[in-house]
């Protein structure tokens, strides 16, 4: 019943790539990539990044299910990316579909196309990859022998503004999941996909556990509100939670990394050492969506490192993770990948992205830099210490110019510091404060050396789902601009402070994709046939096609990015479950509001956020001790909940006794109330 | 320790850049763990020359690179060593220890071989090209380099040129690279003038030699041994 289609469209391909920009990103050849051998047997996944090439290829998510799946003996899997504008245009005018790059697929041939959804503004993207693969971009008009539309990451947490577009979406970690689904679609494939078919194989797809399927559900609205949203089937699940895998070290992905021969974003070997982050961060859906914390043993992390550095050949390491410091035992780890003589005696680099802004963490990074001290990055993220405890960044001024003068006097010469704008409760004094930081910190420099320069990177604050902002009203473009121009007027006169900023136009547009509900997909889907792809790239965004799309969907900016929600009110994404209880958000909200930091729950009792208690995980860390330096300590008296859920890796049992005292864990400095007023007291704060 | 490489690029990996050649090479390098000297200072960097840069999009069965080796490495079994680490397309063709005081290969080379296979005309039109080509005494061709136009008589620095035709039109030609040379595509552009679009002419290009001239003759760079078959099956794919 489906059309026979040429195996590949290389041949095809091939004499458009001497016209259009960078075709190596086209061609596929990469270290680690696989040929696999289609058969009927086996369910074909094409994972597509719906970004560059450049941007794609180094996600760590997308390498880990692509090894996992070309393992299984009833599954293979296929990498795709979007096409440059250049290369689109050729490909229409030929008529040449989307295509793997591991063997020149055509996408339509594939049972299952997966989107990595790492941001939103990528998801114009989708709707052209989907497109261009030939497929009918809305769910409702696709046929048996079309391929199923799947996306899983980050943004998938809040599927709703796809959900017309989207058949199926991975909440969670994929790991696991991504078997189940192969088999529900291997029973689709064998049953030989007849009329009618996709509605049974969609329910049954909504009965995997962390599986969302968007068209087993009604959404009533009353007015511009969501009035319930019920599922369609009574074995469909009302709520559908995340997955999490229990074990990291269960899952020692990526061991063939793949490894571009063109130049991306990300050009070395990337070892996760831990998942998840208790941190906090009450603006960060990352720390949130990804709970518990979960290391990976660092013995298993040296040998993926090694064996990677001799399969790859590469020269550079990255040890990621949300905050890589805070990983058990890192300068030992650091210590070890440094002096390792499996990578033939050269050079080898670490990276080490994500760092807490502390002394005893420049400390590491010294420990790896090879001698090489061009810059490092720090993110206050506010610019006051008492903004950063309502966003629970709780980097005190003393912890910033430690860091700082730790770098200075190691030798840096250049420091980035990240903050965000537009965050709840901010007053001009908190923008202000960040000119005084980057001021303070060039001082500091100046002591060391002549060339101390500070960067300071603006970017404005989107709320997102699942987080304790997420009942926030993002601020408006011209509020954003006018904290930037606040800021700038205050920082251009200051030697050796640069400054750069987000457009706060992209900013609007992300915070409706971010927040919206199922009426937003047309939007998208307006924005897309207007040509509004790639709206991460600042030459491509235009604001004027979401606002005429906006306007023709008769939608406000106002109901779904500018206003504050009610506690009441159902969110779009209610009936998806990070684990998190809507209750603690709320109150972690009003504890922000309140100027309230909240300790890290890894090192002390548990709040009951619901992620552990509900899923029945732990903390798996190898020290129940926090790393030394790593302050994040208030001196607040805070509530304290029950006995810290942590299950420490096997042969740190010793450990344990400890972690029952949480005394003897605390490091923290007491906090200095006090640092907003100590603003005045360095000269230039007024330039 | 010296050694002088040559290897084929071949199939879709014509497509990256001479940049993305060196990183491959580097890569391939470690991953073989042949131990390359490398460079001292600030920012060490492994010890490569490469020769003339290929276009993208142009194959070839005669690139070289000089590697400057740490120790001394045994030539027995290392090209398959390295082509072996190297992606698929490229392939070490043969290697030679590189003497003390033999000159870099950019400044060697006087001359290079190439295949261009031709479509869209019929062999009377190209063989009429070749031949007038031949016959004339200047060549005019402009040309921009930094920002700087020129009109240049490039009939000097083609120094043989003729259509071989068997299943393919192939457009052969030996061009200088002494002085400012001649690249394929001008090569197209003054044999065809106004063309729009060269692709729809050319079909493939492909580099097949690499010459020297010693003592007034001219020799290949690195020849090819006798056992070694040029990967052939990727020429055009």
């Amino acid at each position: 019943m489906r059309s026979p289609q040429p195996a590949s469209v290389w041949s095809r391909l091939e004499p458009l790539l001497g016209k259009v920009q960078k075709p190596a990103r086209y061609i596929g050849c990469e270290d680690g990539a696989v040929t696999p051998v289609h058969t009927d047997s086996k369910v074909s996944w094409l994972l597509t990044y719906p970004d560059t090439y450049e941007v794609g290829l180094p996600n760590q998510g997308l390498q880990i299910l692509y090894e996992i799946l070309n393992e299984r003996d009833d599954s293979v899997a296929e990498r795709s990316y979007a096409p440059w504008t250049d290369l689109e245009t050729l490909l229409r005018r030929h008529g040449i579909p989307l295509f793997s790059v591991d063997t020149h697929r055509p996408a339509g041939d594939f049972d299952i196309i997966a989107f990595n959804l790492s941001a939103e503004l990528v998801y114009t993207n989708l709707l052209n990859c989907v497109d261009l693969a030939g497929v009918p971009v809305r769910s409702e008009d696709r046929r048996p022998e079309h391929p199923l539309i799947g996306a899983g990451g980050h943004a998938a947490f809040n599927p709703e503004p796809l959900a017309d577009y989207v058949d199926f979406f991975v909440i969670g970690e994929g790991e696991e999941v991504i078997s189940e689904i192969t088999a529900v679609v291997g029973e689709w494939k064998r049953s030989g996909r007849t009329e009618g078919s996709r509605e049974h194989v969609l329910h049954a797809l909504a009965l995997i556990p962390g599986v969302y399927v968007p068209a087993m559900y009604h959404v009533e609205y009353d007015g511009p509100a969501i009035a319930s949203v019920t599922p369609r089937y009574a074995d469909v699940p009302a709520k559908v939670e995340k997955r999490t895998i229990a074990d990291l070290s269960a899952w020692p992905y990526p061991k063939r990394f793949i490894t571009p021969l063109t130049e991306v974003v990300h050009d070395r070997l990337s070892v996760e050492v831990f998942r998840g982050c208790t941190r906090g961060c009450r603006f960060c859906q990352a720390g949130m969506i990804t709970r518990p914390v979960r290391e990976r043993p660092a013995e298993q992390v040296r040998t993926m490192i090694s064996e990677g550095l001799r399969r790859t050949g590469q020269d550079e390491v990255a040890l990621t993770s949300l905050s890589t410091a805070d990983f058990s035992g890192i300068e030992q780890l650091l210590t070890n990948v440094v002096t390792d003589p499996t990578s033939c005696g050269q050079p080898t680099s670490v990276a080490l992205p994500s760092l807490r802004v502390d002394a005893f963490t420049v400390g590491v990074a010294g420990q790896v830099n090879n001698g090489r001290r061009s810059g490092l990055t720090f993110a206050p993220e506010g610019g006051s210490w008492r903004l950063r405890k309502v966003i629970n960044k709780l980097v005190t001024e003393e912890d910033l110019y430690g860091a700082v003068e730790s770098a200075f006097s190691n030798g840096w010469t250049r420091m980035k510091l990240y903050f965000l704008t537009g965050l709840p409760t901010e007053q001009d004094e908190d923008t202000l404060g960040i000119g005084e930081l980057a001021r303070n910190c060039v001082s500091i420099g100046r002591r060391y050396t002549n060339r101390a320069s500070v960067t300071v990177s603006l970017g404005g604050f989107v709320p997102k789902a699942h987080t304790p902002f997420q009942w926030f009203g993002q601020n408006t473009e011209e509020e954003l601009r006018r904290k930037i121009n606040l800021l700038r007027n205050n920082v251009y006169k200051a030697k050796a402070v640069q400054m750069k900023w987000h457009d706060p136009r992209a900013s609007i547009a992300e915070g409706l994709a971010s927040r919206g509900d199922r009426r937003v997909g047309r939007v998208i889907e307006r924005v897309w046939r207007e040509g509004g792809t790639f709206q991460e790239w600042g030459e491509h965004f235009r604001l004027e096609r979401w606002e005429s799309a906006m306007a023709a969907e008769g939608l406000s900016f106002d109901w779904y990015v500018l206003r504050h929600r009610t506690q009441d009110e159902i969110l779009p994404w209610d009936h998806i479950s990070a684990g998190l209880h809507k209750d603690f958000l709320w109150d972690d909200w009003q504890a922000a509001l309140a100027e309230h930091g909240l300790e890290d729950c890894r090192w002390t009792p548990c709040y009951d956020c619901g992620v552990c208690t509900g899923y029945g995980i732990e903390h798996v860390v190898a020290s129940p001790i926090p790393p030394a330096g790593g302050s994040q300590g208030t001196g607040q008296n805070l509530e304290t909940g029950g006995v810290v859920p942590v299950r420490l890796q096997i042969g740190r049992r010793l450990e344990r006794a400890e972690s029952q005292e949480p005394d003897d864990v605390a490091v923290p400095e007491p906090a200095p109330q006090s640092a907003p007023q100590s603003a005045p007291q360095s000269a230039g704060s007024s330039a | 320790m010296k050694v002088r490489i040559r290897y084929s690029k071949l199939g879709k990996v014509r497509f990256l850049g001479n940049l993305d050649v060196t990183r491959i090479w580097e890569r391939s390098l470690r991953k073989a763990a042949v131990p390359v000297a490398y460079s001292t200072g600030f920012s060490p960097r492994p010890r490569l020359s490469f020769g003339l840069a290929l276009p993208l999009a142009a194959g070839s069965i005669a690139e070289y690179v000089d590697i400057e080796f740490a120790t001394d490495v045994p030539l027995e079994g290392l090209a398959s060593r390295l082509s072996e680490a190297l992606p698929v397309g490229f392939d070490v063709m043969a290697l030679a220890e590189k003497f003390p005081g033999q000159v870099s290969l950019q400044e060697d080379v006087v001359a290079c071989d190439w295949e261009l296979e031709l479509v869209g005309m019929s062999q009377a039109q190209a063989s009429d090209a070749v031949s007038g080509a031949l016959a004339a005494s200047e060549l005019l061709l402009e040309r921009e380099r930094k920002g700087e136009r020129s009109t240049d008589n490039v009939r000097h620095s083609i120094e043989s040129l003729s259509i071989q035709s068997a299943e393919r039109m192939v457009l052969a030609a030996r061009l200088a690279t002494v002085g400012r040379g001649l690249r394929p595509a001008e090569l197209v552009g003054v044999l065809f003038p106004g063309l729009e679009d060269i692709t729809e002419t050319v079909r493939s290009v492909l580099r097949t030699e690499q010459w020297i001239e010693r003592d007034g003759a001219r020799q290949e760079l690195l020849p090819v041994p006798a056992a070694v078959v040029a990967p052939t099956e990727l020429v055009g794919a």
